[in-house]
């Protein structure tokens, strides 16, 4: 992690605190993570943030979204997914933040990269081999008559 | 003792197991089946199955017991845990799991060679010889590579325990059905390459194959239904499917097989898809043993753990080379001595039941692709996640077609069909599915998945029932209601899914003693958190009051554990059930302010999720119990010389699914 990143980094949850209603205020005597266990007030960007949590691998567990973890880190990022959100990040903003961060392993949402390709590819051809079987087993009308 | 005298049951089980493939091999290369040596295959296959039992018991006395010189006891037991919990922590290892799967293999095999007389004799012969081949495999894994009974030469004063989060009777029922499933699968892989070798794929073997792949789908369905309970209740955050390679792996048995139960059901009706039901014989058993090496080996861990410590992982990877490789390369040289079977139009019950089959192969391909290409990437140092955003739309693209399908499939006739014939149901429950999906549009704000699903259910729930407009009920074969039964299931589920997706509310606060909570039509409060204790753990206990709607106030009292062998927190979540949904409560640690952080969830009819997977085994339950009474019924007339033409026809109209 480079300096200028934790700087930007500090400078948004800066930001951040100071947007937020003095009654969450009052709920960041928790530290260190208080949005880990409690949700935003705005009931829409919650639910952003949780979908966005429900796509973002927990890096201490086996396979489970930091949305479903107890994990401290689970918890830390949960934090940071709501505080951005609530600064009103876009949520692929924030997956692009984490991924560049933890790298792509933290996204559950595979993109279309280099690495990634096949993912893609797979599907089309499935559909493709499957229509060809339909069509090659039942295309041919009326046999079944003789 | 004990535990020597289960070794040595397992070795002499594993001779057997030889000795049935040298007779099997005997008998199936005799023209007529009948060989002096092949008289002992039966034999040995029962014996087999006793000397196994034997062996699983010899490891539950010694974990009954906590028999600390044994070394899998004292890595995974403690005397201090339950009862109950020493008994299924048997099976919570490695060691364990695999003596089960060997167990349950062996009672299988015993059981084909003891009951199943319908089979030409060399076919039956080649099915024993190929299940004790596929049994020396696991055996030899088992005693050369995880001996269960391995002794320590100084006896610890106390065991290691068992993670907390087996500690629950979850594990009891969870391992024992899904390996009967899993293996009960070896059958269908041997009967399909033994009538792959003796050019026997007709519909009498497909009547005979398809009560034992019903047997091992219901149990699969059964396993999954509970591993998704329990992974719900026990994990503390309300999910119940994760897409995780180890759900996966379960998963892709149940995809494969059931394809091949609506496939071998062709064959038996019809005698058309002869290659294909061989086919997805093999793909079945071969996608548990796929499970088996992914959950066993470790490569789920990390493939570098994996290339670390091979032994286990290689010696599975080998015995899956050896068998899906010997049973394709058997097919390729085999298959086209098969004829394609009888052929129909698209518009009939066959071809639908085509397009259901490639609709489960192609998510089966999507959930295994999926599965292994984070393994794939990983060997080359490229770290990449597939997670629900990739599995739920791209399995869909299969999936909804195949829901259109359903609920139209099972109104067609054999062989060809017009669509003119069945219009008035078929517009009904597109009206249904219509009316429902613009009424969620309208009124509520929910992803596309999930109205298409909350539509599907509603249509595919009537369109599941069609099948007996205008029947005779109480003549209907019991194997029609079992697919009615199965694919309401299929409605219920999914309606469970798509209502708790899109409807779900989530509270998660921070509060202090006295301080009311609402979440969704649920209003509550804290009432008092104190300590409580258990045989091997102590925990904080909220007692919460709630009450729905303003109703009465119910207690509920989730628990934040504590155990110290191994040392591990849990959460013990409490559920307040309805019949429109379930009320998850969890608690979490005490902040610094002293106020406690508690996790509640209103999700609506998720247990309908659970519901629909015990009503699909139910109809398969149902299905198979038909079939069995009705061949039984049908060998006693052949006995007393009946014609039973009729009969064979009738129960034969409409394939179980």
């Amino acid at each position: 992690m480079n300096r200028l990143g934790r700087y930007l980094s500090s400078m948004v949850l800066a930001i951040a605190v100071l947007a937020m209603p003095v009654t969450l205020i009052a709920q960041s005597t928790m530290p260190p993570a208080p949005y880990a266990y409690t949700q935003l007030d705005d009931p829409q960007q919650e639910a952003v943030a949780r979908e966005l949590m429900e796509t973002l691998r927990c890096l201490q567990c086996q396979s489970q979204s930091i949305a479903d973890s107890d994990a401290p880190v689970a918890g830390d990022m949960r934090h940071q997914v709501r505080v951005r959100i609530a600064a009103g990040e876009h949520p692929d903003e924030v997956r692009a933040y984490l991924i560049s961060r933890y790298g792509d392993y933290i996204s559950y949402d595979p993109q279309i990269s280099t690495t990634t390709w096949p993912l893609f590819a797979v599907p089309v051809v499935l559909l493709l081999l499957a229509g060809l079987v339909m069509w090659r087993r039942l295309g041919r009308k009326g046999e079944a008559a003789t | 003792m004990i535990a020597e005298i289960g070794l040595a049951a397992l070795w002499l089980a594993a001779a057997l197991a030889a000795l049935q493939l040298l007779a099997g091999f005997a008998g199936a290369r005799a023209a007529d089946g009948k060989a002096e040596l092949a008289a002992l295959a039966r034999p040995a296959a029962t014996l087999q199955a006793v000397l196994c039992a034997v062996a699983f018991l010899a490891l539950l006395y010694v974990f009954a017991i906590t028999d600390l010189s044994v070394r899998l006891v004292a890595v995974n037991s403690h005397s201090m845990k339950p009862f109950i919990f020493k008994l299924s922590g048997a099976w919570g290892n490695h060691e364990g799991s695999m003596l089960l799967w060997v167990t349950v293999m062996a009672m299988a095999g015993g059981l084909i060679a003891l009951i199943e007389r319908r089979l030409p004799e060399r076919t039956m012969m080649a099915t024993l010889c190929a299940q004790a081949f596929v049994g020396l495999g696991f055996y030899a894994f088992l005693l050369l590579s995880s001996n269960p009974f391995e002794r320590l030469a100084e006896v610890p004063a106390e065991g290691n325990g068992l993670n907390p989060l087996l500690q629950d009777i979850g594990l009891a029922f969870h391992p024992p059905t899904l390996y009967i499933g899993y293996v009960g699968l070896s059958v269908a892989f041997s009967f399909a390459v033994a009538a792959l070798l003796t050019r026997n794929v007709t519909p009498e073997f497909a009547r005979v194959m398809r009560p034992w792949v019903l047997g091992a789908w219901i149990f699969l369905t059964i396993g999954i239904t509970a591993g998704s309970y329990w992974a719900y209740y026990e994990l503390g955050w309300g999910g119940w499917w994760f897409w995780d390679p180890v759900e996966n792996a379960s998963l892709m048995p149940w995809l494969a097989a059931t394809a091949l139960l609506h496939s071998v059901s062709v064959l038996a009706a019809r005698d058309a898809l002869r290659t294909w039901t061989i086919m997805l014989g093999v793909i079945a058993f071969s996608m548990s043993m796929l499970g088996t090496f992914l959950v066993r080996s470790g490569i789920l861990t990390s493939v570098h753990a994996f290339a670390v410590d091979p032994e286990r992982g290689s010696f599975i990877l080998a015995l899956l080379a050896l068998y899906i490789g010997g049973a394709l390369v058997i097919f390729a040289l085999r298959a086209h001595t098969i004829s394609e079977g009888e052929r129909f139009n698209l518009v009939s019950r066959e071809g639908a039941l085509v397009v259901n089959n490639i609709g489960l192969s192609a998510i089966l391909g999507i959930v295994l692709l999926g599965t292994l290409y984070p393994l794939l990437t990983e060997a080359f140092d490229v770290r990449v996640s597939v997670g629900p955003p990739y599995f739920n739309p791209v399995s869909a693209i299969f999936f909804l077609p195949m829901m259109v399908v359903l609920m139209v499939g099972p109104l067609l006739r054999w062989r060809r069909d017009e669509f003119s014939r069945i219009i008035k149901p078929v517009a009904l429950v597109a009206a249904i599915v219509i009316t429902v999906l613009i009424r969620v549009a309208i009124v509520n704000d929910i992803s596309i998945l999930s109205m298409l699903g909350l539509a599907f259910a509603a249509g595919l729930a009537v369109a599941s029932f069609a099948p007996l407009f205008k029947r005779a009920l109480h003549r209907t074969p019991l194997a029609i209601w079992g697919m009615c039964i199965a694919h309401f299931g299929i409605a219920v589920a999914l309606f469970g899914m798509a209502a708790d997706t899109a409807f779900q509310q989530e509270r998660l606060v921070a509060t202090s003693v006295g301080d009311v909570v609402e979440v969704g039509p649920w209003t509550g409060r804290l009432d008092s958190v104190k300590a409580v204790a258990g045989p091997n753990w102590t925990a904080m206990q909220a007692n919460m009051l709630l009450s729905y709607n303003g109703g009465p106030e119910l207690e509920a009292h989730p628990q934040s554990r504590n155990f110290w062998t191994p040392q591990m927190e849990t959460s013990e979540v409490a559920l307040l059930t309805r019949w429109n949904g379930q009320l998850y409560v969890a608690v979490g640690n005490q902040a610094e302010d002293g106020r406690w952080q508690l996790r509640l969830w209103w999700k609506p009819f998720v247990t309908f999720i659970w519901y629909g997977g015990l009503l699909i085994a139910l109809g398969g339950g149902l299905a198979l119990v038909g079939r069995v009474v009705g061949d039984l019924r049908r060998r006693r007339q052949a006995a007393e010389g009946f014609d039973d033409e009729d009969l064979d026809d009738a129960s034969e109209t409409v394939p179980t699914a």
